[in-house]
């Protein structure tokens, strides 16, 4: 370990986390708030800032000169520890995502790990810690029911999204994220398999397992980040607020992040894994070699390509959360459990049969 | 008297002794008959013909016929007769029927309910009455629902000045004749009377007179409309909003039963509450206009006070002010604390006066008489409304003849400490500044402010009769219940709390926390009371003690009941 | 007994739910584009823009007060509506006209009328009860004040609200 691996690491993970996520958060609410307006035929926040869009920086004034109410039965350590919890975890999982090829010879991933989804899995399973303590800490009965649905429904649907990922990594052969993302800027995207040796009968039948997966990984995303169609946890009619209703002021502010936070890395790993990460479709500007020098310009237009597509991501997620109502409880766990985890294993075997045909 | 009569009232039989009035059989089986004129404490002159109901007798048999044979019941079939009759003057007769319903007295009613109006203003918004208006309720229940009149209605003076505390518009007035029969039958004051005829029939006051009888309120109380009206209570406040409470009038020894009208913790009128062993309908003007005081925040005591070392007045809470009146006390033997109660007081308060006074061990406890001219009607001469409590309860045989001796203590030293509780001493007591002076302690609580209270060290909140729950027993002794009509202002605890929390300070415990388990005591405690349960007394009392007091008003009535006058 | 609902009979391919998804996103960005691309506006820019224009006549605003055209408070101070005001945002205490006053004959009049804003549901039930044609739901709508003391109109201000109001039953005219 040098020097200079040490700064360009605290350089990556300042500019990515700090300077490019929390306003990617922020810009991600009002992108909610104004989407949803539209949809609704209203105009949404537009006095703060040309088109409202500094109306985040207010919302983020409001919380930090909220009162911070704590009340007097909640379990203290616990009910502070909390939101840390929730948005930590959310956070650190950007550590293991390539967001573009090479700057400056640098590799634009903060930490090039060998079991990048292994790493994104855990580390985000610990965002359900947080709820669950906040659920309990609160000692209120909202919060509590909201603490418990939220476990299970995260817990539950962990499963299906680890298993839907197993027949990518079944096909790539790898569990690095930077390679994944390469072997598809080569061969073509998992879910656009048109170019090099995606283009093929072997492409052409791997494309129905991926595609399964696709759907599978794409709702489970949902689910764990709580988002409707599945935020029950959360859910106003019946739980009030769900976990946070005892809190206000930058802890409730900090719950409010790390779910939008984890909307934005669960987009970004589901780019990664299904539409290529970084790279250019029909591999346009793609480098020699993994992590082969380019140009400051193709490192620039990776970088870009890579938070188009997750915005894209993103808008996708706040336009199914206004256009799909909630699910009941029992559907929801019977969807996890009875159908998604069944397809997730089939498609597991249908992949390795696929597979050993081919060969 | 005794014999029963077979009477059909819409189709049932019942029985009735002879003699009854046909509107009170018809009441007595829940067949309600409306009526203006009728009142069964006045005769009957039958002039509003509200009451009209449809009458069958026996048929009469053509001659040579056979009379008509009862069936196996004994009922012979009944004739009805082609026009109704008054049921209000009328009496029960043998076989006789009497429909309230049905095609010929729903007819009828309109008629009536159609003439009653054809004159009536549409005064409702600014009429008193509005809201316990017999007119309003009979043509709702009665009425048309529309007038046929379309000629002008006949103009008669408004807001004439009757009388000191009555206000008349005649354009409301129905003729029933009602007040003009209480002044001449009750009040034995007859300047009421109608003048002219027809339509233009007019309620008016003998000339030269004014309708100034200390009993004329009655009348505002009778009219079934909006005609006579108090000036007291005119404006102030719809009937509808106000919260009434049975309890008792606390201005003489009779207890006269009345109803108090409070809205929002102040009271707006009182009204005479029917006890034919008390006050029978009715109750004199200057009682029932004495409870402004009351409502008036800027004199009333609202918390406890007590003197700092300048000797000024400080508001204390009311847990303070308890602990500083005990402690000032407990520096004295109990031969040195005298207690001056109230004959205003329940006789719980009294029980708890007697147990105050055990535990301070002291000397005496007196309660201070008023006494003033019984007026032939109601008023009663003992002004205290609790006279017989005090000599029951307290066991004083001639309340108020201690007082003197008390001053004559203070003055020669042997008094040093004195409670006056619901009694003003220098105002009602004959007390004087000098006869105070020699005090070391003087602790007092009443309900506004008073003399007393300005030289007292301690003065505790105590609510005044509408603002406390109990018993008393009036000249009569008839023991009748005080029922609290409201809260008290600010930090004013009812009297016997007071007292209870003053023995508390003490350190005597007590463990009671209603006026109910007070009682429950006294009956346990004082002879007198022994076996009576607080639930039995009802809003109507029970009799408790003989005394052989008569009212003059209820044996004049009973007179007149005897002569078949009036139904009683 | 309760009712029992047919379910209805969904062809596989609707049960995969994609199909619902994709039609509900049709709806969803239909109403999108309409309105990002400005071709509906269904919203007003409250300050800037206000209705007040095309207020209809029957808008319930705040609730006054009304003179006549001979300059009488209508009110005789019944207390109808404070009896009906499901809030009991209204609270009166009547009097009586002096009777050197031109309108005594009327009898009686608010000495206090007091209608609590911040309680008030602009529900319209006092214009309606009222005999007297004496209190109207003006358009006026934006009711604010500081402080809640503010924002309880007594009789001065909820008459200068209600201004005068002509060609109303004329009770309490000549003959009376």
């Amino acid at each position: 370990m040098d020097w200079q691996f040490l700064l360009a690491s605290l350089t990556k993970i300042v500019v990515f986390v700090f300077l490019v996520t929390l306003p990617l958060v922020a810009l991600t609410v009002w992108a909610e708030r104004r989407v949803s307006a539209a949809i609704q035929d209203r105009v949404g926040p537009n006095r703060v800032g040309p088109f409202g869009l500094l109306q985040p920086l207010a919302d983020g004034i409001k919380f930090l000169l909220k009162e911070d109410f704590t009340p007097s039965h909640v379990r203290k350590g616990f009910y502070w520890m909390a939101p840390a919890l929730t948005m930590v975890p959310a956070l650190m999982t950007c550590a293991v995502l390539p967001f573009g090829s090479t700057l400056f010879g640098e590799k634009m991933v903060i930490a090039d790990l060998n079991v990048g989804p292994l790493f994104v899995f855990a580390i985000a399973s610990l965002t359900v810690y947080g709820i669950v303590l906040a659920g309990w800490a609160s000692n209120s009965k909202y919060p509590f029911l909201g603490g418990v649905r939220s476990t299970s429904q995260m817990i539950s649907y962990e499963i299906c999204l680890g298993l839907s990922i197993v027949p990518l990594l079944m096909i790539y052969g790898e569990l690095n994220l930077s390679k994944i993302v390469y072997e598809q800027a080569e061969n073509g995207w998992a879910m656009l398999p048109l170019w090099g040796e995606g283009w093929s009968l072997k492409g052409a039948l791997l494309f129905i397992p991926v595609a399964i997966s696709f759907v599978i990984f794409v709702t489970s995303m949902f689910a764990e980040t709580n988002r409707l169609p599945f935020d029950l946890p959360e859910c106003e009619t019946e739980l009030v607020a769900g976990y946070h209703t005892e809190y206000s002021s930058m802890k409730f502010a900090l719950f409010f992040l790390g779910e939008y936070a984890a909307m934005i890395i669960g987009s970004g790993l589901a780019v990664t894994l299904f539409f290529g990460g970084w790279s250019l479709p029909f591999g346009w500007l793609k480098p020699d070699e993994l992590h082969g020098e380019v140009g400051f310009l193709t490192g620039a237009i990776h970088i870009a390509s890579f938070f188009l597509k997750v915005i894209a991501f993103i808008l996708f997620f706040i336009v199914i959360r206004w256009t799909l109502p909630r699910f009941r409880y029992d559907q929801l766990m019977r969807l996890g459990w009875v159908f998604f985890f069944e397809i997730a294993l089939a498609n597991v075997i249908l992949t390795a049969l696929i597979l050993w045909l081919v060969e | 008297m005794s014999d029963l009569v077979d009477v059909q009232i819409n189709g049932e039989w019942h029985q009735f002794p002879k003699g009854t009035r046909m509107i009170e059989a018809c009441r007595e089986v829940g067949a309600e008959v409306p009526n203006y004129c009728y009142h069964p404490k006045l005769t009957s002159p039958g002039n509003c013909r509200m009451c009209l109901v449809q009458m069958g007798m026996p048929p009469r048999p053509a001659p040579g016929a056979e009379p008509a044979q009862p069936d196996e019941d004994g009922h012979v079939p009944i004739s009805w007769m082609p026009r109704p009759v008054i049921a209000c003057a009328n009496t029960v007769a043998p076989n006789m029927g009497i429909r309230t319903q049905g095609e010929l007295t729903e007819k009828v009613r309109e008629g009536v309910m159609e003439l009653m109006l054809a004159n009536h203003p549409l005064d409702c918004p600014i009429c008193d009455q509005a809201g316990e208006c017999h007119l309003q309720e009979y043509s709702v229940e009665h009425g048309k629902g529309e007038g046929r009149f379309r000629e002008q209605k006949v103009k008669k003076p408004k807001n004439v000045d009757v009388g000191p505390r009555i206000r008349l518009d005649d354009e409301r007035c129905i003729m029933c004749s009602r007040c003009i029969r209480f002044m001449d039958e009750v009040a034995d004051d007859p300047v009421l009377g109608f003048t002219d005829r027809g339509s233009h029939t007019t309620l008016a006051v003998y000339p030269g007179r004014e309708l100034d009888s200390n009993y004329s309120l009655n009348t505002a109380d009778l009219c079934p409309v909006g005609a006579l009206t108090s000036n007291d209570f005119r404006f102030q406040m719809r009937v509808w909003f106000m919260k009434e409470t049975n309890t008792i009038d606390t201005n003489c020894g009779t207890g006269a039963n009345i109803t108090v009208y409070a809205r929002q913790g102040e009271i707006f009128r009182i009204k005479p509450r029917q006890n034919n062993a008390v006050n029978s309908d009715w109750m004199p003007d200057s009682h029932r206009l004495s409870f402004h005081w009351i409502n008036d925040e800027e004199t009333r005591l609202t918390s406890a006070l007590a003197k700092d070392e300048n000797g000024n007045h400080q508001v204390v809470s009311n847990e303070n002010a308890y602990a500083i009146a005990a402690s000032k006390l407990s520096k004295f033997k109990g031969h040195e604390i005298a207690i001056i109660a109230s004959a205003r007081m329940t006789n719980e308060e009294l029980f708890m006066v007697k147990r105050l006074a055990k535990h301070l061990k002291a000397k005496i406890v007196e309660t201070v008489p008023r006494t003033g001219e019984a007026d032939g009607y109601l008023i009663s001469e003992d002004r205290n409304p609790n006279t017989l409590g005090v000599k029951t309860v307290l066991g004083l045989d001639e309340p108020g003849s201690q007082l003197e001796s008390i001053k004559d203590d203070i003055k020669q030293g042997q008094i040093h400490a004195l409670i006056a509780l619901q009694e003003d001493l220098i105002t009602d007591a004959g007390f004087t500044d000098d006869d105070l002076a020699g005090l070391d302690v003087l602790i007092s609580s009443y309900p506004s402010a008073n003399p007393t209270a300005e030289r007292s060290d301690v003065v505790l909140p105590g609510g005044c009769w509408a603002e406390k729950s109990g018993t008393m027993l009036n000249i009569q002794g008839r023991l009748q219940r005080l029922n609290k009509v409201m809260d008290g202002p600010g930090t004013t605890e009812e009297p016997w709390e007071v007292v209870r929390n003053l023995q508390q300070a003490l350190g005597g415990g007590n463990g009671i926390h209603s006026h109910m388990e007070i009682f429950k005591q006294l009956a346990e405690k004082v002879p007198a009371f022994s076996g009576v349960k607080f639930q039995d007394i009802g809003d109507l009392g029970i009799p408790l003690i003989e005394t052989g007091e008569t009212l003059p008003l209820l044996e004049r009535e009973k007179e007149r009941v005897a002569q078949g006058l009036i139904v009683g | 007994m309760a009712i029992v609902v047919k379910r209805p009979k969904l062809k596989w391919w609707e049960h995969l739910y994609i199909p619902a998804i994709i039609s509900g996103m049709r709806v969803t960005l239909g109403h999108f584009f309409q309105i990002v691309s400005r071709k509906k506006k269904v919203t007003m820019q409250y300050p800037e823009e206000k209705w007040d224009a095309h207020l209809p006549e029957h808008y319930r605003g705040a609730p006054a007060l009304v003179t006549d055209e001979q300059g009488r408070e209508r009110c005789v101070a019944c207390q109808l509506c404070e009896f009906i005001c499901p809030p009991r945002a209204i609270a009166i205490r009547p009097e009586e006209i002096p009777s050197d006053d031109k309108w005594a004959k009327v009898e009686k009049r608010p000495k206090k009328f007091d209608i609590d804003m911040v309680r008030c549901i602009y529900c319209g039930m006092c214009e309606e009860v009222c005999p007297e044609q004496a209190i109207f739901l003006r358009k006026d709508y934006a009711i604010t004040g500081t402080s809640r003391d503010e924002m309880v109109h007594d009789k001065d201000r909820l008459y200068e609200i209600g201004g005068v109001r002509t060609g109303l039953v004329n009770k309490w005219n000549d003959l009376k």
